[in-house]
């Protein structure tokens, strides 16, 4: 090249990009016009009018594409509490099963091999597809409405989350339905699941599954984190943070530390099993032990994950029920985060019986204790609200006190088998399943039960019957402590879990005949709250905006909430803002209404800080989903399935990223 | 209804800044957070498996050679000047050349995966030898993963801010918060780096 054509080339690019500069400022001049044109919500738009356009804004597509393309959290949320409910169905029937084959000696109903499967489809799916998922469902649909804004932080990946959720379901239960469903435990130990003992690809269906509900568990994590952080309503400073939001925040970091140990885990167990790893394989130096860490580093903080979403709803219902704002909330939320940290220090209890150093066993028993104390404090904040308030004993607080009676129950078990001891005599047997069930559905499922009668009227509009609801609950409640109550006593006399049967003539022919009669009997309380939800979205009372009389901000808008949640952003000046308002809820404007958009405010004191456009409904993060979903699947099969089908994931993921149209906005919108 | 009692307007807020405000750095954060939990339990059972060996390879096992992967740490470590240019750029939107850098943090990416692929050939054993190949070639696959994402991730913004959607205040923020995310990248390279080439020579 001459030194002219050079010259002359640089001279051109100059121009060039003095050409696009002098565009760009035009357009800015452009835009800055069009933007004054925007409208906004303020005095001049409200009421009916207001409503009538953001309902034009933020509704979604109607028909089945609008339905997979959707990212409204209210949908996404009652979708992922329906499939977990459906989840929690299947593995109750399982329940049942099991139960049916204990009731007597020496049964032979099922068989050794089936009884297996049975149990591991049981664990996992309470563990993985019901427990968990139920939780951040709970916290999807409700978060945003009591922070008062108008839609989760990254709306697609929260769609993204369901999808990954559902198809992991999909894979262990279509699996189980062509009877290669898991047969080794809901905790998978090494060297049972390896390559050795589990030939065939029942392990690896498990590992996958595990993959794809950390996937969807870790994705709803970061939505929930970034909303409770990023889109409270302004004035809710972290001081005046609804203590759900409190736990969900803490349980969302949890998930984020503690879910990559089972992901690692299982990764590390399929390749094993399928490219000849040898991480968990003794005689090539590995060992089976790592598995039983890493699973327990993500187990044990697992029990906290399904816990403290609980202990949010408990605080909840106290609260509304008791007619009087929580006391000590300070304590409470120290508590939290104190449980939440002391949780990744306890794993080591579950391998007391493997062997382990002195100050390693002085070490855990003491931390396993110690948890004992933040939620000791917890429950003494709750009896004192009730004692202090008026308390009304409708259906959400009768879930309340079955909560505290139960749990505490579960809880002195669990403090006792923190002692080395007596953990190395009841290990494996009865009693921990007494003991952790008790602690799981008593800690739980009751709150939960109570706080879906508590929210179904912000879900559906109409009141879930309460003579019915009372049934089911004195059911559920009595039946659950004839249930398990006998299995301490079984455990005791010396019964392992985990057995297909028992001989006759040990003293365990009554308790597990008890046991039996009093899982039927939840299974049939179960399904009586399952009709009364379904008879009362048809017949139910219609709900009025605050049936419940509650002091968040989910009840100041109407019931179900409109796509957009709230007309005008609300203002919060207290921490019981519906408690405080005087008869008029103090709002914010400026807000667009021809296109979506939502209010950040900052991270401590809750102040203004961005306008967010809020993205469109999309099927990308369907069809990422999807071609993800194909990765894990065929991974069982090929390790090459993890290059090739690489390929899909990242089309999917980048046109879930890229703009519809290259144009520039006055305001930018994410479509 | 409860009737409303107007306070504030936020129409003059801006939709995007940099930095803790922007939800997309919250994001970029809690992905960081998800993925170091990874890499912290990955190391942790490289000395779990440590501890039940003799020796730092075990005997017969040969530490991988030092070349690529001093190669590879060298590259990496001079990107981030590449790197904080784009970040000084974007903040002051000069779009040509946060167009221009990102081109060259591309190639830069390729560099670095095609020395990754010697990295590999140079680890002197096979996955399927012992726990310490697997562990070795574990903690190698998850950084490649790491590489090969944000690279991918790079390659896409930069296609997007050749557009008129470089001048769009939100794109910058994006590609801010990649620059975020590619120091991530490189300072979780020094461990790996010093696991697998340096604790083997101890």
């Amino acid at each position: 090249m001459t030194d002219a054509v050079r010259r002359s080339n640089a001279l051109k690019s100059r121009r060039a990009a003095e050409a696009e500069r002098r565009d760009i400022e035009e357009d800015d001049k452009r835009l800055a016009a069009e933007r004054k044109k925007i409208a906004r919500d303020g005095p001049k738009l409200t009421g009916a009018k207001l409503e009538a356009r953001l309902l034009r804004t933020w509704q979604r597509p109607p028909g089945i594409i609008g339905w997979l393309a959707t990212v409204d959290h209210k949908e996404i949320g009652r979708r992922y509490i329906i499939t977990a409910l459906s989840f929690l169905a299947l593995a109750g029937v399982l329940a049942l099963l099991m139960r049916t084959q204990l009731a007597r000696p020496d049964n032979n109903m099922i068989g050794a091999s089936r009884y297996n499967e049975l149990f591991t489809m049981h664990g996992s799916t309470m563990m993985f597809l019901f427990a968990v998922p139920v939780m951040e469902g709970v916290g999807v649909f409700i978060i945003p409405l009591m922070l008062g804004t108008r839609s989760t932080a990254f709306p697609r990946l929260n769609a993204f989350s369901y999808f990954m959720y559902l198809f992991g379901g999909l894979l262990l239960w279509g699996a189980f339905a062509l009877n290669i469903g898991p047969d080794i435990g809901w905790f998978a130990y090494t060297p049972l699941s390896g390559p050795q003992f589990s030939p065939g690809k029942r392990a690896d269906i498990w590992a996958q599954m595990i993959t794809f509900t950390e996937v969807a568990a870790i994705s709803a994590a970061i939505v929930i984190v970034a909303t409770i952080l990023k889109a409270r309503a302004p004035g809710m400073t972290l001081a005046r943070m609804p203590l759900f939001a409190w736990t969900m925040l803490v349980v969302g970091i949890m998930v984020m530390l503690a879910m990559p140990a089972v992901a690692l885990a299982s990764s590390m167990l399929i390749s094993d099993r399928l490219v000849g790893t040898h991480f968990y394989n003794a005689y090539e130096h590995g060992d089976a032990l790592l598995w039983q860490h890493l699973f327990w580093f993500f187990g044990h903080p697992e029990v906290y994950i399904i816990f403290l979403p609980a202990t949010g709803f408990m605080s909840t219902m106290v609260e509304t029920f008791s007619r009087r704002p929580i006391f000590a909330y300070p304590i409470v939320v120290l508590a939290l985060i104190s449980t939440g940290i002391l949780a990744f220090g306890l794993w080591v209890h579950h391998m007391f019986a493997t062997g382990l150093p002195r100050v390693g066993y002085s070490f855990y028993t003491a931390a396993s204790m110690t948890v004992a104390i933040p939620t000791g404090l917890q429950i003494f904040c709750w009896l004192a609200t009730m004692w202090d308030g008026r308390p009304r004993f409708q259906v959400p607080m009768l879930y309340v006190v079955a909560f505290i009676v139960t749990f505490v129950i579960g809880g002195l078990s669990g403090v006792i088998i923190a002692s080395v001891p007596l953990d190395l005599q009841l290990h494996d047997t009865y009693f921990i399943v007494a003991h952790f069930h008790y602690v799981l559905i008593g800690g739980a499922v009751f709150p939960l039960l109570g706080v879906l009668t508590f929210w179904y009227p912000k879900m559906t509009g109409r009141m879930m019957d309460e003579a019915l609801g009372k049934i089911s609950f004195w059911m559920v409640f009595l039946g659950f402590q004839l249930a398990f109550f006998p299995m301490h006593f079984s455990g005791l006399l010396g019964m392992p879990r985990r057995v297909y049967t028992y001989p006759a003539g040990l003293g365990l022919e009554l308790p597990n005949l008890l046991s039996s009669i009093g899982a039927f009997v939840v299974g049939a309380a179960v399904l009586l709250f399952v009709i009364n939800g379904i008879k009362s979205l048809y017949i139910g009372a219609l709900a009025p905006d605050d049936p419940w009389g509650g002091s968040t901000l989910e009840w100041a808008t109407s019931s179900p909430p409109p796509p957009y949640n709230f007309a005008h952003v609300p203002v919060v000046e207290s921490k019981t803002p519906m408690w405080d308002q005087q008869g008029e809820m103090p709002v914010i404007t400026g807000l667009r209404v021809d296109e979506k958009e939502t209010l950040l405010t900052t991270v401590v004191a809750a102040a203004p800080d961005l306008r967010e456009p809020v993205p469109e409904p999309s099927l990308w993060p369907f069809i990422a989903a999807i071609a993800i979903g194909v990765v894990f699947i065929t991974s069982i099969f090929s390790p090459w399935s993890l290059t090739i089908g690489l390929v899909p994931c990242a089309i999917a993921l980048t046109a879930w990223f890229w703009p519809k149209e290259i144009k520039r906005n006055p305001e930018p919108v994410i479509t | 209804m409860i009737p409303v009692r107007f306070t504030d307007d936020v129409a003059d807020l801006p939709t995007h800044k940099f930095g803790p405000s922007s939800l997309t750095w919250w994001g970029i954060i809690s992905f960081m957070i998800v993925e170091g939990a990874f890499f912290m339990l990955a190391f942790a059972a490289y000395f779990f498996l440590m501890g039940h060996e003799q020796g730092w390879p075990p005997e017969a096992r040969k530490a991988p050679d030092l070349l690529a992967g001093t190669l590879f740490t060298i590259v990496i470590l001079l990107s981030e000047i590449v790197n904080t240019s784009i970040k000084k750029a974007v903040h002051e939107r000069d779009i040509p050349a946060v167009r221009r850098l990102m081109g060259v943090m591309v190639a830069i990416g390729v560099i670095l995966l095609i020395i990754r692929g010697f990295e590999f050939n140079s680890l002197n054993v096979r996955w399927t030898d012992d726990a310490y190949s697997s562990i070795i070639w574990a903690l190698l696959l998850l950084h490649t993963t790491h590489i090969l994402t944000d690279w991918f991730d790079t390659l896409v913004l930069w296609a997007l801010i050749q557009t008129r959607l470089g001048y769009e205040g939100r794109r910058q923020v994006d590609v801010d918060e990649n620059c975020l995310y590619w120091r991530y990248v490189w300072l979780l390279w020094i461990p790996v780096y010093l696991m697998i080439y340096w604790i083997p020579r101890l």
